[in-house]
């Protein structure tokens, strides 16, 4: 499959990851085993990671999920640099997402809990006594509007007339 | 032999306080479906002639911009200089055609408005324009109103609905002036390769005729690159191109387009235009220049889209039984019918009372489209596959 198809594959997923291969197929004018065939090599290579659903779930009744962003400032280790105390970090179930950034902190940590006391009973506890953690910054997330491209509140509806020549 | 091009139901009883000319233009045929299609829930609209993207948001943002900076004012009749130089930049880049932005381009609301400027600014009373059909339901009705008589050349399936020089020789008379088409065409998607339209400006330079050549979707070309028969040699001299912001960059809702031609000619659109509309939306012109600058990748996404869901609609309407040639361009589909034993008009009407899926039936568009019906992909992919879903059902009850 040629690079220019296999972006418009990629895309394709992004946006459903149920499309069958038979309609991806069609999209995209190329065999339905290609498609098949090219799918299992990406997920064998690990371009395709997972198919995880988006949720939204704020609109889940009781459901208490409180997410912080929280800005750690580490020092950063011989030869392997900050991937260690990343792994370190990154292997609590708690933890969500780790980027390394640029700027004024060095690991940006999305933490998940059921209250704003677990986080931050885990940030205390657990994250702040690791040995190459300087600093934390704790924010809480108060509100998704946006997640991983897609609107969660407010998707824009079709707003054109039925019939238009 | 000059032909008339729809059947016109003339009112029996003139109401003397309007006028004779509008009154002899038939209303709309695609209202019917519409009024059909918006009274009822969940139906899915095949029949929309518009994206189904909003306009790309730094292109909005633009828009916002200039309003709270408080560019609020009237601009130039012929459009604002700074649009008609990227317009002109970008028809030179893309379609090999050169205008001088101070007096060969015209930023009109809406490439509908250029349609009538180009009309008005060529035609007398009694001349003949002749209209490639099937096409955009406003060429007849513009004509007529300038006092013009509509021509029509009947495009066919075999011939993939492009225009051909013996069909066009067949129907020029002395009282000729012009020829407007469309390519990439509503409501086929039909497109004309150089080669084709080579003949066609043979034949044009034969007979002096004027051309305008309505490429309002030009970017959406999905096979090949859209060809403009201005760039030809000789051509640009008789040819007026008019194009917009609407499809390529999903601004249908902003009135914005533009006619680039020879300088007599669009000095003449220039002075209609001045005298009635003035000029274009001030708003609508900064957003414009905004997406030729800076919305390239926004149109390229949307291309790509509509690209993957005509390669998806072809196929589906092949399976459930319904013969449909692969349109090159636009966003519609335009498969024929004639083997369900319907009307294209039955056709339309029983499959929304039936399924709720809204079509338009080709014979809006002219006469050469009546065994069609035409189906816009410019839909969610969920929507198609539910459309086609119920086309499904609908044509396996009525086989």
């Amino acid at each position: 499959m040629d690079n220019q198809k296999l972006r418009e594959l990629l895309h394709i997923l992004e946006q459903n990851s149920r499309r069958s291969p038979e309609t991806i197929a069609t999209m995209l004018e190329v065999s339905v085993e290609e498609v098949k065939e090219t799918i299992a090599k990406l997920e064998e290579d690990k371009t395709i990671i997972k198919y995880p659903a988006i949720v939204n779930w704020d609109k889940i009744e009781h459901n208490d999920i409180v997410y912080a962003m929280i800005d750690v400032k580490v020092t950063p280790k011989r030869d392997v640099g900050f991937d260690d105390i990343a792994e370190r970090i990154y292997r609590f179930p708690e933890v969500q997402s780790v980027y390394l950034m640029s700027g004024a902190y060095d690991l940006s940590v999305v933490v998940v809990g059921k209250s704003m006391r677990e986080v931050a009973s885990f940030v205390s506890a657990k994250l702040s006594t690791l040995d190459s953690v300087l600093s934390t910054a704790t924010h809480f997330i108060l509100k998704k509007y946006k997640h991983d491209g897609v609107i969660l509140e407010k998707p824009d509806d079709d707003k054109r007339m039925v019939v238009s020549p | 032999m000059s032909q008339s091009s729809s059947p016109t139901t003339k009112p029996t009883t003139f109401n003397p306080r309007l006028s004779r000319i509008i009154q002899e233009i038939p209303p709309s045929g695609i209202r019917k479906y519409f009024d059909l299609a918006s009274t009822m829930e969940g139906v899915i609209s095949l029949g929309v002639g518009e994206p189904d993207f909003v306009t790309p948001w730094n292109v909005r943002e633009a828009g916002i911009n200039s309003l709270e900076r408080g560019f609020t004012s009237y601009t130039s009749n012929s459009g604002m200089m700074e649009l008609r130089e990227e317009i002109s930049r970008y028809l030179s880049d893309n379609f090999q055609t050169h205008y001088e932005p101070a007096t060969e381009v015209v930023i009109t609301v809406g490439a509908s408005e250029g349609i009538d400027l180009a009309i008005r600014s060529i035609i007398d009373p009694g001349d003949e324009v002749l209209i490639v059909e099937p096409c955009y339901v406003s060429y007849d009705p513009v004509i007529r109103m300038a006092g013009g008589v509509p021509v029509t050349i009947q495009t066919t399936l075999e011939n993939d609905f492009t225009l051909t020089p013996e069909a066009l020789e067949a129907k020029i008379t002395p009282k000729t002036k012009g020829l407007i088409f469309c390519f990439p065409n509503n409501p086929t998607g039909s497109i004309m390769t150089e080669e084709e339209l080579k003949a066609i400006a043979q034949v044009a330079v034969k007979h002096n005729l004027i051309i305008i050549s309505d490429e309002i979707y030009a970017e959406l070309t999905y096979d090949g690159t859209h060809s403009s028969i201005a760039a030809l040699p000789g051509m640009k001299e008789r040819t007026i191109v008019l194009s917009g912001f609407s499809k390529s960059f999903a601004m249908t809702g902003w009135r914005i387009g533009y006619a680039a031609g020879p300088e007599d000619i669009i000095s003449a659109m220039v002075k209609i235009h001045q005298y009635t509309m003035l000029c274009a939306p001030i708003t609508a012109q900064i957003a414009a220049t905004e997406a030729l600058r800076h919305g390239m990748d926004a149109k390229d996404r949307m291309v790509e889209s509509y690209r993957q869901r005509r390669n998806f609609v072809v196929k589906a309407f092949e399976q459930i039984g319904l013969t449909c040639h692969t349109p090159k361009g636009a966003f519609y589909a335009f498969p024929c019918i004639s083997n369900t034993g319907m009307s294209a008009e039955e056709f339309a009407e029983n499959l929304i009372l039936d399924q709720k899926v809204a079509v338009v039936p080709g014979h809006v568009f002219g006469e050469s489209g009546r065994n069609h019906i035409r189906c816009s992909y410019a839909t969610s992919m969920d929507n198609l596959e539910m459309a086609i879903d119920r086309m499904d059902k609908f044509l396996s009850k009525n086989r």
